[in-house]
């Protein structure tokens, strides 16, 4: 929590700064909608949610009979809010061995995530291991391992170009056998258009949910921030081929705004559970839906 | 890529045919759908802005030639302005003292590292030595990466570990490609964000050093508004040289491309496709066949180069006497599926032939369905010995039942594919004695029925 508001100190006053700086006029104009369009379609939200955004502050508008621009503020931030949901609890605990599976095309930041949210459940007192199921991509394994040397969590691997289920089974059984009792499973980038890749997501999926009934508990689609409307149709495409139960959205600490999870939320009807914001161990922080809206503005 | 936009631009110029001439009204309409599509692609909204205020301008004073319809005048229009927006095809400068350095630079996750290796194994096959270094010491089990895939490829890498600095590295690196005496020297940089001041100066700090002759920024297709800054950012602090844009085997619209080359004002020098590292996973960057394929006029170029690689003449004449000889084996039959899918997704094939966009967009093909019925196919041939592929004579009904179990289909879809199989033995007989007869079994309920 202390790093998501220190990381995004900066942004708290220049939400109002900028749309008090640009909602400076005496009155609603044309202009004033333009500028609104423009910052939400540069902060990556996409036509579609600027429509829906801007046509509800106009209708607000009109029945709150609002003529000064600095009247829309609050009602454009809560707006944006509205359409945003809280992280939940993650639902990894009560049994003896909860599974995270962690899914996204590549260079999203998968491994690098799940390292962060394992020392995380670490932190938090958790027994937890890690599961290579990466194992196409040059030294995925090796980067896991050494990840987890930092962490001081086990990595459970088999060698380059091991079926991922089996990978994924196998570890299973050894999380059950050696007591851990919370398993993140990693798998290899794939692209959500590639058929055969995502038949294959599917199939380790139900790898896991033969091995531990009711896993895997949560499956967590990681999202580069930096992605624009794409993010929609990696998210409806992932969630054609397993059960997506939250988000994490990478590389935040970046100029890129992230918008476009506004449009894949309402899609999917699943939270964002957690935020990158940098390379540290510690970088991965509880998505907060204020500070989130906050920064989208922010002129960096 | 750039589906979609197609998709969009093909209904805007539908709806302009009907008329006469283009009136002002219509460019109007017109550039209202193109701004829309553009930002649905991607482009970053001041590039759009600037776009579409060129085309408006050009469309509305254009005289209608002769021969073209109004709304091919205006497809006209906007496909030369793409294309000037895109730019030339960059090429590598690779000229003064060997060796030549390219130094690649971008985000974390962009494809720095895949596409070294690609470029390096693509570089090689025009005869030119290629020479690693791994510069990455940051992300864990980066070098060891760089390092796989040099084994992978054959080709040399220069790495230190993670202890030393970057900079050291690549200065050492260079002095030991001159040794090896390596024609071109590629060195991978850790990923970093334009803005993390202490990580561009790193950069400066290798530029300095290596005195690269190209400084290539690798980006994600996929990439949304960012694009501007993160183009803008690299450019401003090391002049970069050229842009590579990487995952544009995804499905993402890819108006980063044109947002990039917009603001940087550098030529975008290769298109990446897909992980696996082969030179033509690195595609040269063509803007007409790019911008053909935003106005839905198909990629057919791109389509015949591909086929033609995979296809090499002598396979094909391999495959032409085994057919003529009627030896063409179910084992055949499941190389060749392989080889159309090694092209590309069965939507990315069909995406480049001209017209495809549409129909598509009119449902009237499933690519799922077409890509679930080679991909049983293909299970079902997987799941015969190498005995039945070569001899399918010996199929019988036990057989049948197990390749139907291993498969996870009904005995029926088994039989389907043997019959097609049988079918076009036939039909190869008697092509063979000359004659040319219906079979109604190959075009209607076959494979693609």
């Amino acid at each position: 929590m202390g790093i998501f508001k220190s990381g995004m100190a900066k942004t708290r006053q220049s939400f109002f700064g900028r749309i008090g700086q640009m909602l400076s006029g005496r009155q609603i104009t044309q202009e004033t909608w333009d500028e609104i369009e423009a910052m939400l379609i540069q902060a990556d939200l996409g036509l579609e949610t600027t429509e829906t955004v801007i046509e509800y502050l106009r209708s607000a508008a009109r029945e709150e009979r609002l003529t000064h621009p600095d009247q829309l503020r609050r009602v454009l931030r809560e707006s944006l809010l509205a359409l945003l949901d809280p992280p939940r609890e993650l639902n990894i605990s009560g049994r003896d061995l909860s599974v995270i599976l962690v899914i996204g095309v590549n260079g999203s930041g998968k491994t690098t995530s799940i390292a962060k949210l394992a020392h995380r459940l670490k932190r938090a007192g958790r027994n937890v291991a890690l599961a290579a199921g990466d194992t196409f991509r040059a030294a995925a394994i090796d980067q896991l391992q050494k990840w987890g040397e930092r962490i001081g969590v086990p990595v459970i691997a088999n060698k380059p170009g091991a079926d991922p289920g089996a990978v994924a089974y196998d570890a299973i059984n050894a999380a059950k056998a050696r007591g851990y009792d919370i398993l993140i499973v990693d798998t290899a980038g794939r692209l959500h258009n590639n058929y055969n890749l995502m038949q294959e997501l599917a199939k380790v999926r139900s790898v896991i949910a033969k091995a531990v009934p009711g896993a895997p508990h949560e499956t967590l689609l990681v999202l580069d921030g930096t992605t624009g409307q794409n993010a929609l149709k990696q998210g409806q495409k992932f969630a054609e081929a397993v059960e997506i139960t939250g988000l994490i959205v990478t590389k935040l600490d970046s100029t890129a705004k992230g918008g476009m999870i506004f449009s894949v939320m309402t899609e999917l009807h699943v939270p964002v559970q957690f935020v990158g914001l940098g390379e540290g161990v510690d970088d991965l922080v509880y998505f907060n839906p204020e500070q989130f809206v906050d920064s989208l503005f922010d002129q960096d | 890529m750039f589906e979609s936009l197609s998709q969009r631009l093909q209904s805007v110029f539908d709806k302009l045919g009907k008329g006469g001439r283009v009136s002002e009204q219509d460019v109007s309409n017109a550039m209202r759908e193109v701004r829309m599509a553009l930002l649905e692609a991607d482009v970053a909204l001041p590039i759009v802005k600037d776009f579409v205020s060129r085309v408006r301008e050009q469309a509305i004073g254009a005289e209608v030639h002769k021969s073209l319809r109004p709304s091919q005048q205006v497809i006209k229009i906007v496909h030369t302005a793409l294309i000037e927006t895109l730019g030339e095809p960059g090429r590598l400068n690779l000229s003064g003292t060997k060796p030549a350095v390219i130094m690649m630079v971008g985000l974390q996750g962009s494809g720095k590292t895949t596409t070294c290796a690609k470029l390096a194994l693509s570089l090689r096959k025009e005869g030119k030595q290629p020479f690693l270094i791994a510069a990455d010491t940051y992300r864990p089990a980066a070098v060891e990466q760089l390092m796989t895939l040099g084994k992978q490829i054959g080709v040399e890498v220069y790495q230190e570990g993670v202890s030393a600095k970057p900079e050291d590295i690549a200065q050492r690196g260079l002095e030991a490609a001159r040794k090896a005496n390596a024609a071109v020297v590629i060195v991978d940089t850790a990923g970093r964000l334009q803005i993390d001041d202490n990580l561009m100066n790193e950069l400066e700090q290798i530029k300095a050093r290596t005195k690269p002759n190209e400084i290539l920024l690798v980006a994600d297709a996929m990439t949304g508004q960012e694009a501007v800054n993160i183009a803008t950012g690299f450019n401003k602090r090391l002049s970069i040289t050229g842009l590579i844009l990487t995952k544009v085997d995804g499905d993402a619209r890819g108006g980063a491309a044109l947002s990039m080359r917009a603001v940087t004002g550098v030529p975008i020098k290769y298109i990446g496709t897909g992980e696996k590292i082969s030179a033509d996973a690195l595609e040269v960057f063509h803007p007409e066949r790019i911008a053909d394929r935003i106005l839905g006029m198909g990629d057919v170029m791109t389509l015949i180069e591909k086929a033609e690689q995979l296809y090499e003449e002598e396979e094909a004449l391999r495959l032409q006497q085994k057919m003529l000889e009627n030896k063409f084996t179910l084992q055949d039959f499941l190389d060749q599926l392989k080889k159309i899918r090694r092209m590309g997704s069965i939507s990315q094939v069909m995406g480049m032939i001209p017209g495809f966009s549409k129909m598509q967009l009119q449902g009237k093909i499933d690519n799922q369905e077409i890509e679930g019925r080679i991909r049983k196919v293909e299970a079902i041939i997987s799941s015969m010995t190498r005995q039945e592929r070569e001899n399918p004579r010996i199929l019988n009904a036990s057989r049948r039942k197990r390749i139907a179990k291993g498969s996870g289909v009904e005995v029926r879809d088994v039989n389907d594919v043997i019959k097609q199989y049988q079918q076009m033995q036939t039909l190869m007989a008697q092509l063979k004695k000359g004659r040319f007869p219906k079979i109604p079994g190959l075009t209607d309920g076959g494979l693609f029925g």
